[in-house]
């Protein structure tokens, strides 16, 4: 038993990124619990995709630290394991949707080896089986299936995103993280793919971190939201009531220049 | 900390503060209310009175934690254990509103893009009812608030004010919650559907449920309300 519902999945501690000189995100602090969706918004530059990556193993955190509830052995130091360890982590139990579908797909092979890529990658050798989880992957995401052998890079930017989210998907992640998984697509695009995100990960009771500019996205999606200005958290608490009664100025700023969603 | 409630209290309102402070308007702070206490007990029906603007709804939203109370604390019997709305993680805050705490908001704010049946029949399927039970019976609660069964499939979006407040209130009544927040339920309601909620709320009080509603309507008061609490006095002055 490696802990039951109400442990955190996630424990970040007094986490700090300096690039240089230059201040990433300072001293922020949160459990994120199984099944948990985290909104984080703040301007551009304040830190939201600094945060991201040091809790998601891709950037060494100059300093704090970032704790994973692992299945077998219970909440594990991401910066303390092995390389090699936390690679597969991320390849097994997490998933990373980023915002340009580039940098989370391989543009070399085609969509259902995408997807299909991840199951080899976590051992599964089975020709027929793989194919056929990723056949069941894309049509979840409503991809067209006589596009199935098709490089992503011949896709709309609509159809990029779930592709990606396919890819992370198959392997049955515990946490997702995704950095403005939204943006830079047409609005009814956008509505699209958020209703796909809200029902997948709901369904699946996933543990999820968006990063986003979008309040409506928050609104949608997430339980808990994060407030981020100049690298710090400003605020933090369940998303509507951070929306509809805000406590720090940024944040009432923030809400009072949207149209109420 | 565990605290603990009377047999029969369902939500406990303690020295609650709320207040406002404006930051981006000079910093103006709006004092709505301050060691407010209240209790409701099972099968009562508690009716919040005072003049506009007295903090009836900033009051409702902070018993829901939808509004951040500046201290004090708000105790909700949730199943076999008693939470501190104001102390509890946003996760557990959720709970309780899934299972133990309905809030009927003055305005509908729903999911974008969800038919209007999927909408009052989600709230059932996720607590494990049968998905062709749960549809049945959002079926029979939107029959008897008479949104015509064409609308159904549609999202709620582009009905009148009148069928989209019927809407908000079928997604509370399909489930039966021990405690019910209701503001201004029956506000742009006509006779007929004002006498229906009338009646559902009636239904649930007589069931056991906690009641604590904002009503403008004085025959609606009379015929729900079991006692009253006057925010008028703990109105401080700004
Ligand atoms: N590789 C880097 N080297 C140096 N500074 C960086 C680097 N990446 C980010 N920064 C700086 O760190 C700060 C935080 O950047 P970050 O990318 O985390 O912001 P963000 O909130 O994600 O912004 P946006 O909304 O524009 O994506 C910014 O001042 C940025 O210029
Ligand atoms: N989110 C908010 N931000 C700032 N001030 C608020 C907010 N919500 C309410 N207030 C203020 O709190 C005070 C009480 O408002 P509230 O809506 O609770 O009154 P009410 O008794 O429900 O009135 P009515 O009968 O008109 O609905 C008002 O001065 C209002 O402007
Ligand atoms: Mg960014
Ligand atoms: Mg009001």
């Amino acid at each position: 038993m490696t802990g039951s519902v109400r442990d955190p999945l996630l424990q970040v501690r007094d986490l700090t990124h300096h690039y240089g000189r230059h201040l990433g995100c300072r001293d922020v602090s949160f459990d994120l619990h199984p099944g948990e969706i985290l909104g984080i918004v703040g301007e551009s530059g304040s830190g939201k995709t600094t945060l991201l990556k040091c809790v998601s193993g891709q950037l060494q955190p100059t300093d704090g630290s970032v704790s994973y509830r692992t299945r077998d052995l219970g909440p594990v130091d991401v910066y303390g394991m092995s390389e090699a360890r936390r690679r597969l982590l991320m390849r097994t139990d997490w998933g990373i949707v980023y915002q340009n579908a580039r940098d989370g797909l391989r543009m070399k092979v085609s969509a259902g080896a995408n997807v299909g890529e991840r199951l080899m990658a976590i051992g599964d050798r089975h020709y027929g089986h793989i194919r056929s989880e990723a056949v069941d992957w894309l049509e979840r995401v409503e991809m067209d299936m006589g596009r199935i052998d098709d490089m992503p890079g011949t896709f709309s930017g609509g159809m990029q995103q779930r592709l990606q989210i396919a890819r992370n998907l198959v392997t049955k992640p515990r946490l997702v993280f995704m950095d403005e998984p939204t943006s830079g697509l047409d609005v009814s695009v956008q509505a699209r793919l958020l209703d796909l995100i809200r029902g997948l990960v709901g369904s699946l009771g996933i543990a999820c971190i968006v990063v986003t500019h979008d309040l409506g996205v928050v609104r949608l999606l997430s339980h808990r939201l994060m407030v981020m200005k100049g690298g710090q958290v400003v605020e933090h608490g369940l998303t509507d009531q951070v929306l509809d009664d805000p406590q720090h100025p940024y944040t009432q700023l923030l809400v009072s220049s949207i149209l109420p969603v | 900390m565990t605290s603990t409630l009377e047999a029969d209290v369902m939500l406990r309102a303690e020295r609650l503060a709320k207040s406002f402070v404006l930051h981006n308007q000079g910093g103006v702070t709006i004092n709505v209310f301050d060691g407010l206490d209240l209790e409701v007990r099972r099968g009562e029906c508690l009716i919040l009175a005072g003049p506009s603007g007295a903090g009836k709804s900033s009051l409702l939203r902070s018993l829901y934690a939808n509004y951040k109370p500046q201290s004090g604390s708000v105790l909700v019997r949730h199943e076999d254990r008693v939470v501190d709305l104001c102390a509890a993680e946003p996760y557990e805050v959720l709970e309780v509103r899934r299972r133990t705490l309905g809030y009927v908001s003055q305005f509908l704010r729903v999911i974008p893009r969800v038919p209007t049946i999927d909408l009052v029949t989600e709230p059932l399927t996720t607590r494990g009812v049968d998905p062709a039970e749960a549809r049945e019976r959002a079926g029979t609660l939107l029959t008897r608030l008479r949104i015509p069964e064409a609308l159904w499939r549609l999202p709620p979006a582009t009905f009148s004010g009148g069928e989209q407040q019927r809407v908000n209130i079928a997604m509370t009544f399909v489930q039966d919650y021990p405690i019910l927040l209701l503001d201004e339920p029956t506000a742009s309601l006509d006779v007929d559907n004002r006498r229906t909620v009338t009646d559902l709320i009636t239904e649930a009080h007589e069931a056991g449920a906690a009641i604590v509603g904002i009503f403008h309507d004085a025959e609606v008061r009379a015929a729900v309300g079991t006692r009253s609490y006057d925010l008028s006095a703990n109105r401080q002055a700004a």
